[in-house]
This record gives structure tokens, sequence and C-alpha cells, in this order.
């Protein structure tokens, strides 16, 4: 079959096929958490040691701001979009996305959106006079109206809600419409499940942050007063907004994860993930309950009590169904005949590591306690926890789990395992003292700090410098094993269970073009 | 300064820190858990942290033993065979109730706490907290145990942490660096003091943890909150919300002292506060010479403008430099003062914090220093 496709640089930009896509998506994403980590080695190297050596206050806090949003918004999502991408047509026996035109569409706003974004840290030429967005990834009102070039910021968020909803209308739109036939939604793969889940919630609440920075521009720009108390406006509003926004984005970057390590953990166990039904209405619950515990992250701005009681029994509500996802794959392991491909050990660390990230949040959860919690590197460790070791532990695991059937080759036993356990080492280095420090009262978003906490800032650093080098390994197999290696069977792994793994290894341009029969 | 000049910084940091190790081992590794607190409803809030904790321990053990025991025994090298079962009702609602049953069991003892909280009646002593990019204002506005009714007063980073702070100062770091201000509020010990928190720009937050209080000081609202010390002492906080470029610089220092001691205290604060006015009062009529001038107006600048205008003026990043700025040379005095006291853009008034012999002096400094040499000597009388 002839595929008519341009080559050179035209493939990709005009390329309407997912695979392409996908692959545009991943490098974007792996681009941008190599930059967002660069980021986060400047932060780890001023922490080092108490006082201020390497960079000003100011800059620090465009750091922390800057590495928030590009991991958040550059590294985790698109990276999870380019997992859909890839692998939904292939897991539901579809021959493409249902908008491949619209595909694109939405891959190739994001590098604009990234430069606007990133932009202002370059005005006059000088990177190190911190003239970019130094107010927090979370933006909060009236300290990020007080920066001067925030339309670049404004329209960056809109261009990447743009990108987001259209990869989501797409990603349902195919879904829905574009199962083979016999594939019912509760035969689906759990991952494609989590994406649709995702999708749903993706267009929920994009438009609801495109509203919060639209307020923040006319605030700023054209004499409006929603976050300003003196015009009759309320600061604490914009967080309501933003964080019904920011609390079901935190699913969003986590669910797809879900569906990755509920695709391994199955396989190399040998066995049937456990209660595929229980994993589907959990994840919906998890949705859900996402929609409604917004303020759990502003229990110091004063809310009435009231108010404070109901965001924290529902809050905690949310450890009841993502439990029953973490038994669910303890049960699938049990008594399973486990084998410990490198794909399994990034799941079973993202099974232990999510979990600890879990326990936290259920902490972090009840109001009275989290007024000493509140904004401490206490919610630091948590988050890290839940999107590095969860979210990117997941990501990570996606790559060699799928890697042989995209590029036909295996990657290199040994340097994967390298990788596994330098990054399991290093990143717990790296986070665990965080929990300390914050609980002895070290605030967040902090470039200086009271003695007190000197030596576990050391150990965290140590760990942040190794975990950060052993990424530049990962990039190093990531082209070794497009470049060559081992080569892999269609089946690749011995009881992985799917359509992907009836294609051929790599998976011809086009896959499904008559639909597969799903018994 | 180029990117490049930050690589090589970074990697000669590095460096040293791999060779040297922690060095500056100040402390110790037992900061490990929640501070102690020094009041029953902190200390309520530290058993509910450990209950919590304990909880979710039990479970990791039971959950992750389970994990473990699997890929121990459970593994395809062991000769494992696969068992086929991958459904199961009853397990799956009795692990659904399970958590739910643990979960309410935390929402009473966590209620009863918060409603205690955030019960904010009979209290004996009200203080107001704003916050200012960055520092703290505080007014005593209503006391029942003494008389510190009208004691208003600012409160900033100490001045040598101030200093040591500074990049690439390289100083030896002071006692409580970071938690030391150059004036402390003081307490009656076993009194329930009420803080009303609010802010002049930004939202600050204002924390001490061992007095188990946090509360957001939103510019435009007051939010309300409190604490009872059980203990006398002085106990140290920092501002916990992001605002902006010193957000890590404006402590938070709370002495707690005897009822007889806070009484002295109070009487004594407000007498030297009457001199002081009456010595403000006297100044604003009175001429100064450029030196007394440009001596005061350094002090002033070093602790209120030094930290963006930088030390020789120069500015940086969002920071304009006064250093051969039009406003500081060749522009209008009256000018020069409304910004100082107004503030413009990103820069906080300093009307509210600075006397008129304060603003005369740095206005004066300001037009001076650096090279600017106007001449221009401005006096007290001339700031509104």
């Amino acid at each position: 079959m002839s595929d008519h496709a341009p080559t050179g640089i035209k493939r990709w930009l005009f390329t309407t096929n997912h695979k392409d896509i996908g692959t545009l998506y991943l490098w974007f994403s792996f681009i941008m958490l190599l930059t967002g980590g660069a980021m986060a080695m400047v932060i780890r190297a001023e922490l080092l040691y108490p006082g201020v050596q390497v960079v000003d206050p100011n800059f620090f806090n465009m750091m922390t701001t800057m590495h928030g949003l590009i991991m958040v918004f550059g590294a985790i999502m698109p990276a999870m979009v380019g997992l859909a991408n890839w692998l939904i047509p292939m897991m539901i026996g579809a021959p493409d996305m249902a908008l491949p035109r619209m595909n694109n569409w939405s891959f190739w706003i994001l590098p604009g959106a990234a430069i606007l974004l990133v932009a202002p840290m370059f005005i006059g030429g000088d990177f190190l006079a911190g003239q970019g967005p130094a107010f927090g990834w979370t933006f909060y009102e009236p300290l990020s109206g007080q920066y001067g070039n925030l339309a670049f910021f404004v329209f960056a968020v809109h261009l990447l809600g743009f990108s987001s909803i259209m990869g989501s209308i797409n990603i349902i739109a195919t879904i829905l419409n574009m199962r083979a036939p016999g594939m019912t939604l509760m035969k689906m793969p759990m991952f494609v499940w989590t994406w649709l889940i995702t999708a749903f919630l993706l267009i929920a609440v994009m438009p609801v942050l495109a509203g919060v920075v639209t307020m923040m521009l006319t605030d700023k720009y054209f004499g409006t007063s929603f976050f300003d108390a003196a015009g009759g406006g309320d600061p604490v509003m914009f967080q309501h907004i933003f964080w019904f926004f920011g609390h079901p984005e935190v699913y969003i970057m986590i669910l797809p994860a879900f569906g990755v390590v509920s695709q391994i953990i199955p396989t190399f166990s040998r066995k049937k993930l456990f209660g595929y039904a229980s994993m589907v209405y959990a994840t919906a619950a998890i949705a859900f309950l996402s929609f409604i515990v917004w303020a759990h992250h502003m229990f110091t701005v004063g809310m009435p009590v009231a108010g404070e009681l109901y965001f924290m029994y529902a809050t905690v509500m949310i450890a009841v169904p993502t439990a029953v996802k973490v038994f669910n794959w303890t049960a699938t392991m049990w008594k399973g005949a486990l084998t410990f491909e490198i794909p399994m050990l990034w799941s079973i660390a993202f099974v232990f590591l999510f979990t600890i990230g879990g326990f936290t949040g259920l902490m972090l959860g009840l109001a009275p306690v989290d007024f000493q919690y509140h904004d401490t590197y206490f919610v630091v460790a948590h988050f890290h926890y839940v999107l590095v070791t969860g979210a990117l532990f997941g990501i990570i695991a996606a790559f060699y789990y799928w890697v042989p059937k995209w590029t036909g080759n295996m990657y290199p036993p040994l340097l994967s395992k390298i990788h596994f356990w330098v990054s399991l080492v290093s990143v717990n280095v790296l986070f665990f003292p965080q929990h300390f420090v914050g609980l002895a009262g070290m605030p967040r978003r902090i470039p200086d700090y009271a003695v007190q906490f000197a030596d576990w800032n050391y150990w965290s650093s140590i760990g942040g410098f190794v975990f950060g080098l052993s990424q530049i390994l990962f990039l190093y197999i990531i082209i070794k094993t497009i470049k060559g290696g081992e080569k892999a069977t269609d089946q690749v792994w011995e009881s992985a269970e799917g359509l992907e793994w009836t294609v051929a290894s790599p998976a011809p341009y086009h896959t499904f073009a008559t639909p597969p029969e799903v018994k | 300064m180029s990117a490049s000049k930050l690589t090589k910084k970074l990697g000669s940091l590095i460096m040293t820190a791999l060779l040297l190790g922690p060095a500056m081992a100040f402390a110790d590794y037992s900061t490990l858990n929640m501070t102690e607190s020094v009041s029953k409803i902190g200390q309520d809030m530290y058993d509910l942290h450990m209950l919590v904790f304990w909880i979710c321990t039990v479970a990791g053990i039971l959950v992750f033993g389970v994990i473990f025991w699997s890929i121990i025994f459970h593994r395809k090298s062991k000769g494992a065979k696969p068992a086929p079962f991958h459904e199961n009702t009853t397990v799956e609602v009795i692990w659904t109730s399970i958590p739910l049953i643990i979960l309410v069991a935390i929402a009473v003892p966590s209620t009863k706490t918060l409603l205690e909280y955030e019960d904010t009646t009979n209290s004996d002593l009200t203080i107001k907290a704003t916050g200012w990019q960055w520092k703290w204002e505080y007014d005593y506005i209503d006391d029942k145990v003494g008389d510190s009714k009208g004691i208003h007063f600012f409160s900033s980073l100490s001045k040598d942490a101030n200093e040591a702070r500074q990049l690439g100062a390289n100083k030896e770091l002071p006692e409580h660096y970071l938690l030391d201000v150059d004036k402390r509020i003081v307490v009656p010990v076993g009194k329930k003091v009420r803080i009303l928190t609010t802010a002049a720009d930004v939202i600050h937050a204002w924390w001490v943890p061992e007095l188990a209080i946090k509360r957001d000081a939103i510019p435009g609202f007051i939010n309300e909150s409190w604490f009872k010390a059980e203990k006398e002492g002085v106990y140290r906080g920092q501002c916990a919300e992001l605002c902006g470029k010193d957000h890590g610089f404006m402590p938070i220092v709370v002495e707690v002292k005897s009822v007889e001691d806070y009484k002295q205290w109070a009487s004594a604060e407000k007498g030297a506060a009457a001199q002081a006015a009456a010595a403000a009062a006297a100044a604003s009529g009175k001429t100064y010479t450029m030196a007394e001038l440009m001596a005061k107006g350094k002090e002033v600048y070093d602790a209120n403008c030094l930290a963006c205008h930088q030390a020789e003026g120069q500015g940086g990043g969002p920071f304009p430099a006064l250093k051969a700025s039009p406003v500081a040379t060749t522009g209008p005095v009256s000018t020069h003062i409304d910004i100082i006291t107004k503030g413009k853009g990103i820069m906080p008034p300093f009307g509210a914090q600075l006397s008129a012999l304060d603003v005369a002096a740095v206005t004066t400094y300001e037009r001076n220093a650096w090279g600017n040499n106007t001449g221009d000597v401005v006096q007290p009388s001339q700031v509104k």
C-alpha cells in the first residue's frame, strides 16, 4: 500500500497520521521535560545551601513558576495526548483518529503556545534579569496582576486550552464512533477508558481556565476589577475559579497513567486485570469527585466553617475509589506469574510511590491539620509523589512497554535497567526529605531558608541532580532504541492482550484499514 | 550576567557540593516531624496528624506487604502458575467499605478540632496584622489584659539577616537566620489572642508553626484567627503565601510574656511611641544638613529600597535603576517624593511606613548617591 506521504519537514508539518502526530507530541513533551528539568536544577542548586548563592530571589521565583507551568502544560499533558494518539486507534481497531486534520492543528498550536510562554524570559536579551512570569504556576491575583508582561502568559494559556479542547474532542469522537465491530464500551482496554473520562474532564475545565485568565487580562488592561477589592472584586474568587479548573487538572494528569499501569501489570502478571468493571467505575467516581473538592487547596483563605467542613468531607472521599484502584492492581499481581521487564518495574514503582502520594493527599485533606501543612514543602513532596513518581513514571512505563511496537526494536536492557534503578533511588532522595522539612516548618516557594532545614535540603538537591542526569540517559536510550536494537516480535510480550499487539512491529504507517472483529 | 555565566556558577556549585557534602551542617537530622505546638488546639492538630500518619502507615504496610509477597513468591522464575480469578464482588464490597469506615472515624476528631479552631469568640487581645511587600505591620486594636490599644509598628527582617541574604554576600549566617525581625510582637501567656489578617498589596499568609496559626492576609478583606500560647517564649514563623520577590524574607516573631511583663511592655511601648511622635513632629520643622540626611538616607534605603533597586542603585529585572534615572536626577523633587510615598506599578507605597524625615532623607540620598550628585537637599518640611 502506498502512503502518498510527503517526506522531510513537510511530512511532519502537514501530517494527519495519528502515529506521526503521536510521535510529535511525545518529542515535544520530552523537550519540555528537559527544559522544565533544567529549571528544577537551578531551583535545587539555589536550595543546596542556606544563603543566596546562585540567582536572585526574583529569578528564583521565575524558575519555580516556569518549572511548574512547563511541566504541567508542556511535559505531562502533551505526553499523555501523544500516547492517546499512538495507542487509542490501534487499541480500538480504528484506522486513525476521527478528525485527522484537527489532530494536526491541535499539535501544531502547542509549539506556538510554548514560545509565547517562555518568550518574556528573553525580553531585552537578558535572561538573568528575570523578566518572565514569577508569580507561581497558580498565578494568584493580585500578585500576577503586578506583572508587566501578563498578556504573553494569558495568550499562551488560551492557545494551550485550544489545543487541549480540540485534542479531547478528537479523542471522544474517536472512541465513541470508531471502535471495531464487537468492541463494546465495557470491552475497551483500561487505557482507552481512562482517556475517555480524562477528555471529558478537559472539555469541562479548560474553558474555565481560559475564562479566568481572560478576567485577569481585562483587569490588567481594560479597567475591570474582577479580582480587585478596591473595585468591588474579590481576590479569593480568583482562587475559586482557578481551582475549579486546577483540581480536575491534577486528575487529567494522573488518570491516563492509571490506564497505562492497568495495561502493563496484567501483562507481566500473566493474569487479567482484577475487577475491570470496578476500575471503570472507580475512574468515573474519581473524575466526578474532582469537580466538587476544589476549595481544599484554599483552607487558609478564611472560608465559612460550613464550607471547610464540606470540602474536607468531599476531599477525603476520593480516598475510597483511589484505594479501590490500588487494591485491584495488588489483586492482579496476587497469585500471578510475575516477571520484571522494564515496563513492569516502572509500574510497580508507580503503585508504591503513587500510594505514598495518596496517603499524604489524605492527610492534606483534613482541614485542621492542613492549617499546618498548607503552603509548605510537605505539599511540594505530596504533589511530586503523585506527578513525578505517578504521572511521569506512568509515561516512562508506557514508553518502555510500547516502544517495541512503535519502532520495531527492543530497548537496550542493561541501560534501561540502570535508568530505572538510578531514577528510583534518586527520586526518593529528592522528594522524601521534603516531607520532613515541610513538617518542620519550611514554606514552599522560598529561595533561601532557615538553617535548621539545611541538611535535608542538601540531600534533596543531590537527589535532584542525579535524577536530572538520569533523564539524559533516558534520552540516549530513546535515540538508541529508535536507531536499532534487538528486533521485536509482533506480540512483543508473552501475554500482552489487545489489538495493538496483532499488528506488525514496527506498526505500519496505516493500521486497521479494514476493521478487526472483536469477539 | 549571561546565561553561560549561570551555567558556570551552577557547575562549580554542584562540584563543590559533591566534594564537600553538607559542610555547613548547622542543624541535625531530627527535624523530621511536625512542629509540636505550645497551644492546646495546636496539640490537637498534632495528635490528629499522628493519628492519620499511623493509619496510613498501617494501611501502607498491609498493601505493600501483599505486593512484596507477590513479587517474592509469585514469580514466573519460581514456577508460579497464574491463578484464573479476576473478579470477586464480595471482596470489592469489603475493600470499598473498610476505607469508608476509617474515613468516618477520622472525620469525627477532625470536625471537632476544626470547629474549635474556627471559634474566635471571647478573645482577650486583638492584633491586626497587615501584610506588605515585604514586611508586616501590627496594630493592637483591643486589649482586655493590659493597655496596649493603639500600639502600632512595622516589623521587618532583622538587619544582619538582610545583609547576609543578598546574592553572593557570602557572609556568616546570623543566629535565627531569616527567622528574626527588627521588632517582635509581644503577647501575654495563657490568653486568647485574636489575629486579624489583611494586606496592603497582594495576598500574604501569617504563619507561626508553634502557635498552630496560619491564615491568609488578603487585600480588601479581613480574616480572623486565634491562638493561646500556654508557655512563655519566642516563637518564629514566616509568610506562607507567595507574595513576590522577597516572599522568603518577611518573618514573624511572637514573644509570649507573663501577663505582668506584658503589661509593662505595653506601657513602655506606648511611652516610647509618644516620644517618637513628638520627635517626629519636631523633626518635620527642623532643617537638616546634607551629611545628616545622607547618613539617615542610607539607613532608610538599605532597609526599604535596596532589595529591589540594589546596593548601587543599579536595579535589575523588573526593578528600574535609580542611578542616573531621570526621576532621581533631573526630574522634580516632588515627583520623586510622590513615587516613594504613593508607590508606582509594582512598587508599594511607603507613605504609611516612613516618617517625613525618613522620606526626606532617602530622597536626598537617592539624588546624591552613586554619582547622581544633583546637590539637592530635601527637608522634611517638603514632604506632605
